[in-house]
């Protein structure tokens, strides 16, 4: 049953990883507007300000 | 954020029409289009764009012209509305709880499936020890919401539902920790985290649906910015912001503004409309030294004023004093939920103590007893209650967002399930405004080409309906000469050398006839007569047929003049109608119907309805009513349906009986789960087995709120 001192450590890591990043998903604003999002991820146009930063202007 | 910050200040526009998701990429195409925008970020959620000028670019007016030739209509924000509610800072910090408690389950809930599939000794202890090095600190952080509530309910010697949450949080932490420490068997660590994140989803989803339906309704009540053309005594004309307007002031109201103050006429005649202020639906002409209202349309001639009246002493402020009087009559709600708690609460409390004080006697080990008390507090913890209420909420609210209806909060829709009467008002609510022909001369008579001559020089509105008859029946103009308006009276032409009225019954029979309609003469001669009744939404005989087909009463309260309330309530098919009511008499009304234990809608939409919306049980005004009565209305509607009143009354009904079922669903299980808790059958497998189940079934029910029609 050793194993479980290193697998539990790592099941934790892997979790602690996840929160991280639901927690800098939640600070970049990325659930502002989850309506207009759902929309967005069918346009033609590649969109990478998915954050509150607008559709920059195509220069 | 990013580093190249804009220099110049975001913009921020309304987008009320905005519907689809194709929308958000053209509206953000116009905008980048334009000179000095540097980007345009579109919110679908709350109807809303931001743009970010580059330093000295684009200014407001062009971003709306813009907006308008691409097809979207685009509003400023009002001043004072709090800008970006989307970034919403409550609704962040519960996220945060909710992803910190969805992590300590999930780790947890992983730790005891190897407790559960047979772990034991020190293997136990090891994971029952990590599990409390997760649980603990997740559960004083995430529980934070509960624990507030329930100590500022206690502070307040009350109960609320967050006391034996906050209960069952606390007591499974310390008793699974005792149970760690003594190196036991049966730890909750995981079920009483995972309680916490069930609640957290209720929590989260009951603060979403306020604070988007909130901010749509304020959003609507502040549409209109305001000011006023001051006439300075040197005659020169400066506009002036509403709230600065003192008592004496002259003021210049040109044709197609609103009045800004009360006041008295000083020159000019017009016709007013006093639809949105009296209800009256026909436009009443008006002379220098006449009292006018804030509110009303001016019509048809420029019109200078003196204001008599500013903030106490306006109409306006003696009706809000009215809608404020009758907020504080209005009787207060159970909700559904309160009303639970009220039995749930108490009753959870006594049957833990009992069980405590049972096995204590019994066995006369307090852990054994401290757990079994756990047990049943955690078995029984309301996620029914918690998550139930919320979700079926949020259903309900967005089924109406969709069909463009905004409720205020949760409580609106248990009254609006409550309902057995439906109160109308008449003028903007039934009907649109417009007026239309009742009665004319035949066809072919000479009257109607030099009627729709004369028609169609004016804007007033009767002069507008004959024009538009005009052109519905294929009539072509005569070939009428030196055509002017009267304001007050009517328009005035020659036509073959003889001249035409077209206008007031005692201006166009100099004062040998009077009453209702238009009257049309022929150098004196015996006249042609136009009348008029109002045009009604277009689907308010259907919409009357499907409420009295859900054993609805239904009556009309109008304060317009009898004969066109008669007949506005005649075709709509509502028997039960008064005529030439005050607001106070709507308001007394109302409670008179109260008192008689009716549950009153008002629906309704002018200056007049502001305290019978604020006394009803529940009310809905119509998005193009005055600020007064959106303020006190409990939902808002959209559109020029009249279906909505309907369609908001089945989803609150179909809301009520799922809560209703929820409850029920939890009463079965609270039935089974509570013996097999008390007689110490509950092992933490089967408490969180027993919890999630309960909890996916409530919601699964309420979701099917989508499906109504």
């Amino acid at each position: 049953m050793t194993v479980i001192g290193f697998l539990i450590p790592v099941s934790l890591f892997l979790g602690g990883l996840g929160l991280a990043a639901f927690i800098w998903s939640l600070r970049a604003d990325q659930y502002i507007d989850l309506e207009g999002d759902q929309h967005r991820a069918l346009f033609g146009e590649h969109d990478d300000h998915p954050a509150g930063e607008g559709a920059s202007k195509q220069d | 954020m990013p580093l190249d910050r804009s220099p110049a200040e975001p913009i921020e526009l309304l987008l009320p029409t905005l519907k689809c998701g194709g929308c958000i990429a053209g509206v953000e195409r116009a905008l980048c289009a334009v000179e000095g925008v540097r980007a345009a970020r579109v919110n679908l959620s709350n109807k809303r764009v931001r743009v970010d000028p580059e330093a000295g670019g684009a200014d407001i007016d062009q971003l709306i012209a813009a907006l308008a030739r691409a097809g979207h209509e685009a509003r400023p924000l009002a001043a004072g509305l709090p800008r970006q509610v989307g970034r919403d800072p409550e609704g962040r910090d519960l996220l945060l709880r909710l992803g910190v408690a969805g992590f300590a389950a999930m780790n947890v809930m992983l730790l005891s499936i190897s407790v559960w599939s047979g772990a034991e000794a020190a293997t136990r202890d090891l994971l029952h020890w990590v599990s409390a090095l997760i649980a603990l600190p997740a559960m004083a952080f995430s529980g934070l919401p509960f624990f507030r509530s329930a100590a500022s309910a206690l502070a307040a010697r009350r109960l609320n539902m967050d006391v034996p949450i906050s209960l069952a949080i606390l007591l499974s932490g310390i008793s699974s920790l005792i149970e760690t420490v003594g190196q036991g068997a049966h730890a909750y660590f995981d079920a009483g985290i995972m309680l916490i994140f069930f609640l957290l989803i209720g929590r989260y989803l009951d603060h979403r649906t306020r604070a988007v339906a909130g901010s749509a309704a304020a959003e609507l009540s502040q549409l209109a910015a305001r000011s006023a053309v001051e006439i300075r005594p040197d005659g020169t004309r400066h506009s002036v912001a509403t709230e600065t307007l003192r008592q004496g002031m002259r003021l210049a109201v040109a044709p197609g503004e609103r009045v800004p103050a009360d006041g008295l006429v000083l020159a000019g005649r017009s016709d007013l409309d006093r639809s949105l202020v009296t209800g009256e639906s026909l436009p009443e002409p008006i002379a220098p030294g006449a009292a006018i209202h804030a509110g009303m349309m001016n019509l048809t001639g420029p019109l200078e004023m003196r204001v008599t009246a500013v903030g106490d002493g306006t109409l306006l402020a003696d009706i809000a004093r009215l809608v404020e009087a009758a907020e504080r009559g209005r009787g207060r709600l159970d909700r559904l939920a309160d009303i639970a708690a009220r039995v749930y609460a108490p009753g959870v409390h006594v049957i833990a103590i009992a069980a405590f004080a049972g096995w204590l006697w019994a066995s006369g080990d307090a852990g054994t007893a401290l757990g079994i008390a756990t047990a049943v507090l955690i078995i029984t913890c309301p996620c029914a209650l918690g998550l139930a209420v919320p979700t079926v909420h949020t259903m309900a609210s967005a089924r109406l967002f969709r069909s463009g209806i905004f409720l205020k909060d949760g409580a609106e829709l248990e009254r609006l399930a409550q309902i057995d009467t439906v109160a109308f008002d008449k003028t903007g609510t039934l009907t649109d405004g417009a007026p239309l022909l009742r009665s004319a001369p035949e066809r072919d008579a000479p009257a109607w080409p030099l009627a729709a001559a004369l028609a169609r020089a004016s804007t007033h509105p009767l002069a507008q309906a004959i024009a538009k008859a005009a052109e519905e029946r294929g009539v072509a103009p005569a070939p009428v000469e030196d055509v002017s308006e009267h304001p007050g009276c009517g328009v005035l032409g020659r036509f073959d050398g003889a001249e035409i009225r077209l206008g007031r019954p005692d201006w166009v029979t100099d004062g040998e006839e009077s009453g209702d309609g238009v009257f049309l003469s022929i150098s004196g001669a015996a006249p042609a007569r136009f009348t008029f009744s109002d045009t009604l939404r277009p689907d308010v005989p259907e919409t009357v047929t499907a409420l009295a087909a859900m054993d609805l009463k239904l009556c009309l309260l109008s304060g317009d003049a009898a004969a066109s309330v008669a007949d506005a309530a005649g075709r709509a098919g509502i028997a039960h109608w008064q005529a030439r009511l005050h607001p106070g008499d709507k308001l007394a009304l109302l409670d008179q119907m109260r008192d008689q234990g009716q549950k009153v809608l008002m629906v309704g939409d002018g200056l007049n309805d502001g305290p019978a919306l604020a006394a009803a049980h529940a009310s809905m005004s119509p998005a193009a009513a005055v600020d007064v009565a959106k303020a006190a209305a409990g939902l808002v509607f959209t559109g020029k349906q009249l279906g909505a009143v309907g369609l908001a009354l089945r989803v609150a009904r179909a809301a009520r009986r799922r809560t209703l079922e929820c409850f029920a669903i939890a009463a079965v299980y609270n039935a089974i789960a509570i013996p097999l808790a008390v007689s110490g059958q509950v092992t933490p497998l089967i408490a969180a087995a027993a919890m999630s189940g309960s909890s996916i079934l409530v919601v699964l029910n309420a979701l099917r709120l989508r499906n109504v029609a």
